[in-house]
């Protein structure tokens, strides 16, 4: 059984694309023509210079197919049976005839011979390869020409030890790959299929991404900070991966670690150590694309550069403090928020009436809150976030703490923009979570105001993030906030946050779709109140009553519905029927007064649930529709309060119940 | 050990080997080498070019009056542009490395994914920075689109930062103790030039005077391309003259933005106005490109 060998040898590729490549070509090729040759992919791995896949056990051809083509009746005479005989390469002596209800009719045989696996893939080859997945590509060979994520400089593509002739962007496939741009042959490497890894291992090129990890990992060491994600972009950016130590003066720790680390990590891509005590070395892990640094000389390199950028930091730290936060708020005029929605002076003071409301609702140190808010920007002004953005805030933190600010204010600057993913802590204190929702809760705003509203996945200014970090907030924080007042009355925000609420009970609380359908159909209080309902129904939904209960709440819905009932006064007593409909009131009562009294939501859930006893009778024995209009106005009345009084928990109508068709 | 001088002599002699033209630097105050029309222009239409040039390339709100060891309000750039990309074009890129005296077997030399936009020029292109033993040497971009205008062939450009790698090769950690020529360093040539421009750009400029210079600037510039537009001789009109107008609008909006003149609101509607001089100077020079190559056919 032949296997299919391919190699797209490319200029560098970006590290973080290479993955997704990979598995696009392998859907490419699995959904293609080539993929009813059978066959399986047992080798996909790509490195920044090359992507390869080799297929195995192919079919060494597609099997033969044979079609019956329908011809003329016999009726139609000797001329068009001739015809279509000859149309066929057969004679008429050969073309079966079978009746149909027409009558008799000529039929031929045809046999498809099975194509090669050769032809087969050097149709589709050039399609597999082109249609590669990028999410953003270039051209190179002339306007209008082919556009990859960036030259294809060689393929290889060998079926067995023969090349499978085809041709991408000018470039013939062959039968010979490169080795390392430096370390490897200086001249096209011819490959036989059986020895293509170590071929390249021997041209200084680990094909595997496993194995580079490996490699680089065993260059770690214990007292490097793990970070997986550096590494992951370490593997897809080198062929011969090696770790090299290096170090820097211990002056330089002087300086926070959060810059410390950003420029190792973000500027330089270098691990950071820490001592035993876990507090930062003055040493760092460079993974080289090289054989290794013999000489010193690829340390001393990094070394000085590292030198060079911690010089810019303490210089950037120094210069930063000639002045201090509070004198640049006025210089956040000069900093773009939003084309549309002026500076950041404009936010910050939008984000400060904001934060102080918050603060109060949530009894917050309002001081703190207002300082804080006041700040928190500030550091877009400075040299230090200018060169380390990512930095943000956390560089305010800092400053603030250096500069005298109270530990509280320093920390809830410090933290503002947290979370920033739904990895991402919280921030520590009260205070910082009501500056970072408060921040968030603006951004929201203003671009909801504007139409800056996400789409699919554009959304450029991050507003998920923002809409979910606000989420995350209420509900880790467990704080008491009601924020709708702040979103209702703009279009289309509150239902983005609502989706937001229910991402959150459902994939990071765990809750069962319908239970959390059933407490976002009421009004949206605070989230942790929100938790707890949905929690609460989803301890007592198990229990005998509940869920029949809930059968009938979506009953009652509907009768509701086809009365057209939107509002209805109290029922009156005095027009009940003694026996079911008076017992189902009575329990009501008796319910109301109980899910008053106490507090928990499964207990009043329980009191509810225990209705359901004069509920189903209601429904066994009374006819809703009674001809007097004045008995059926007052059931529905006794209806419209059941639902109504408990609809504030939770819309059971929602609950989808067992035996309910969907 | 090269001095400054004989590093650029080496790159330029390199290039020159390999078919470029070796032009001097233009004479007009620009941000960087690509702004210089012997990139910006001849990238467009269809006729090849080869060229290398030193470009100083004026930044002023990145001066730090001479204080800083790594930054400059004026650095050099040398440009290489390739148009087409030669399909070695790497190979040939760090051949030149070695011309200059690094022996890429003992250095770590990686090609990190790096993108290029100017929304001043309407341009961009997909490239990498090329790191050497974690320094950023070298701006590697394929242009993709300049003026707006998508490039017939696709030139690569090659973008040296002149003081970075010197000062790697000389091994020294400030440029200022960069050896120009023997006995005589960076420091002494260029020190003033940074202490006086970052005065003047940051403290000392007429933020009035260059509003109306930025304004004399654009008003030229539309007034030409309104010319050119009912013009009957467009193949001799002055499409480079309108260039210089917009390179001068730039470098003005660079030093108002370095006094901290512009505001938010204003920011991006200058960088717009910018940017429709130089679409409109790409576009005319793109039209006198191919009316030349008809003419020739």
């Amino acid at each position: 059984m032949p296997s299919l060998l391919l190699e797209i040898g490319t200029e560098e590729i970006p590290d973080w694309m290479i993955r997704e490549a990979l598995e696009s070509l392998r859907t490419n090729y699995e959904s293609s023509q080539a993929g009813n040759l059978r066959g399986s992919i047992d080798l996909l791995e790509g490195t920044p210079r090359r992507l390869t896949m080799r297929v195995v056990e192919l079919d060494p051809r597609m099997s033969d197919l044979e079609e019956i083509v329908a011809g003329p009746y016999v009726s139609a005479g000797e001329k068009a049976a001739q015809g279509f005989a000859k149309k066929h390469n057969t004679t008429v002596d050969a073309l079966r005839r079978e009746s149909d209800a027409k009558g008799e009719r000529y039929f031929a045989v045809v046999m498809h011979k099975g194509e090669s696996a050769a032809a087969i893939l050097a149709s589709a080859l050039p399609d597999i390869i082109g249609r590669i997945n990028w999410p953003k590509t270039m051209y190179w060979t002339g306007k209008g020409g082919v556009r990859f994520i960036r030259p294809v400089r060689w393929l290889v593509a060998l079926l067995d030890d023969q090349v499978i002739p085809f041709e991408v962007a000018g470039i013939p496939s062959g039968n010979t790959t490169r080795g390392h741009r430096v370390l490897g042959s200086k001249d096209p490497i011819p490959v036989a299929s059986g020895t293509y890894e170590d071929l390249l291992r021997d041209n200084y090129v680990l094909l595997r991404a496993s194995e580079r990890r490996t490699r680089i990992a065993a260059g770690l060491g214990k007292s490097v900070q793990p970070d997986n994600d550096l590494l992951n972009t370490l593997v897809y950016l080198t062929e011969y991966p090696t770790p090299i130590r290096g170090s820097f003066d211990p002056s330089y720790l002087e300086l926070p670690k959060e810059i410390l680390i950003t420029v190792m990590r973000h500027h330089q891509r270098y691990f950071s150590l820490v001592n035993d005590n876990g507090s930062l070395a003055p040493e760092f892990v460079a993974v080289t694309n090289t054989a290794g640094d013999p000489d010193g000389l690829i340390r001393q390199g990094n070394e000085r550069v590292l030198r060079a950028r911690f010089n810019d930091a303490r210089f950037f730290w120094e210069v930063d403090q000639h002045r201090p936060l509070p004198a640049r708020v006025p210089d956040l005029e000069k900093v773009t928020f939003q084309a549309k929605l002026g500076s950041y002076r404009d936010k910050t003071d939008r984000v400060l009436a904001l934060a102080c409301e918050l603060a109060e609702q949530a009894g917050a140190n309002k001081l703190t809150v207002q300082r804080a808010a006041l700040l928190a920007k500030c550091d877009l002004t400075t040299d230090m976030v200018k060169e380390f953005t990512e930095l943000q805030g956390i560089v305010g933190g800092l400053y603030a703490r250096a500069q005298g600010e109270t530990e509280a204010v320093a920390t809830a600057i410090y933290d503002h923009y947290k979370p920033v993913s739904m990895d991402d802590s919280i921030p520590r204190t009260l205070e910082g979570q009501i500056v970072s929702i408060a921040d968030k809760l603006d951004t929201l705003r203003e671009c909801f105001k504007i139409g800056l509203i996400p789409t699919g996945s554009k959304d450029p200014f991050a507003l998920r993030r923002a809409a979910q970090g606000i989420v995350k907030i209420l509900f880790e924080a467990k704080l008491g906030l009601d924020i709708q007042p702040f979103v209702e009355e703009i279009p289309e925000l509150p239902n983005f946050l609502k989706e937001r609420i229910q991402f959150y009970l459902r994939d990071v609380l765990g809750l069962a779709y319908d239970e959390v359908n059933a407490v976002l159909a009421t009004r949206i209080t605070t989230l942790p109140d929100l938790a707890e309902r949905a929690a609460a129904i989803h301890d007592i939904r198990p229990t005998a009553d509940f869920e029949p209960l809930a059968a009938s709440f979506k009953r009652i819905k509907n009768i509701l519905k086809q009365a057209q009932v939107e509002q209805t006064g109290q029922p009156d007593p005095n027009l009940l029927a003694p026996g079911p409909e008076k017992d189902l009131y009575q329990a009501f009562l008796r319910a109301c007064e109980t899910t008053q009294k106490i507090a928990g939501y499964r207990e009043k859930l329980a009191a509810i649930a225990s209705l359901r006893p004069q509920v189903d009778l209601f429904f066994d024995k009374i006819l809703v529709n009674d001809p007097d209009p004045a008995i059926r106005q007052n059931r529905l009345a006794l209806l419209y309060s059941l639902l109504t009084e408990f609809s504030t928990i939770a819309d059971f109508s929602e609950i989808v119940t067992q035996g309910a068709s969907a | 050990m090269d001095s400054f001088q004989d590093t650029i002599f080496k790159l330029k002699r390199y290039w020159a080997d390999r078919g470029a033209i070796i032009q001097e630097p233009y004479d007009l105050e620009v941000g960087a080498g690509t702004m210089a029309p012997e990139t910006f222009l001849r990238v467009l239409g269809p006729k090849p070019y080869k060229v290398a040039y030193v470009q100083p390339s004026r930044r002023p709100a990145d001066g730090r009056y001479g204080e800083n060891p790594n930054r400059l309000y004026k650095h050099q750039q040398l440009q290489v542009i390739l148009k087409p990309t030669p399909d070695d074009v790497i190979e040939q890129y760090l051949g030149s490395l070695e011309a200059i005296g690094i022996d890429l077997r003992k250095h770590d030399i990686k090609l990190e994914e790096d993108n290029w936009e100017s929304p001043t020029l309407g341009a961009w292109g997909i490239g990498w920075q090329v790191m050497l033993d974690g320094l950023e040497i070298t701006q590697f971009t394929y242009f993709q689109q300049c003026g707006g205008i998508d490039l017939d062939l696709v030139p690569a450009e090659i973008t040296y930062g002149l003081e970075r790698i010197i000062a790697f090769l000389q091994n020294v950690e400030s440029v200022y103790d960069i050896e120009w020529a023997p006995g005589v360093r960076y420091a002494d040539v260029r020190l003033a030039d940074e202490q006086q421009f970052s005065v003047y750009n940051f403290e000392i400029a007429d933020v009035p005077s260059l509003w109306q210079e930025f304004e004399l600037h654009e008003r030229e510039a539309h007034r030409l391309l309104n010319l050119f537009k009912s013009s009957k001789q467009k193949d001799r009109f002055p499409v480079l003259p309108t260039y210089d107008r917009v390179l001068k609008c730039s470098h003005l909006f660079n030093l108002l933005d370095a006094r901290g003149a512009i505001s938010v609101t204003e920011r991006v509607g200058i960088i717009a106005r910018v940017r429709k001089v130089a679409v409109g100077v790409a576009e005319a020079w793109n039209q006198q490109q191919n009316s030349e190559e008809k003419a020739v056919a």
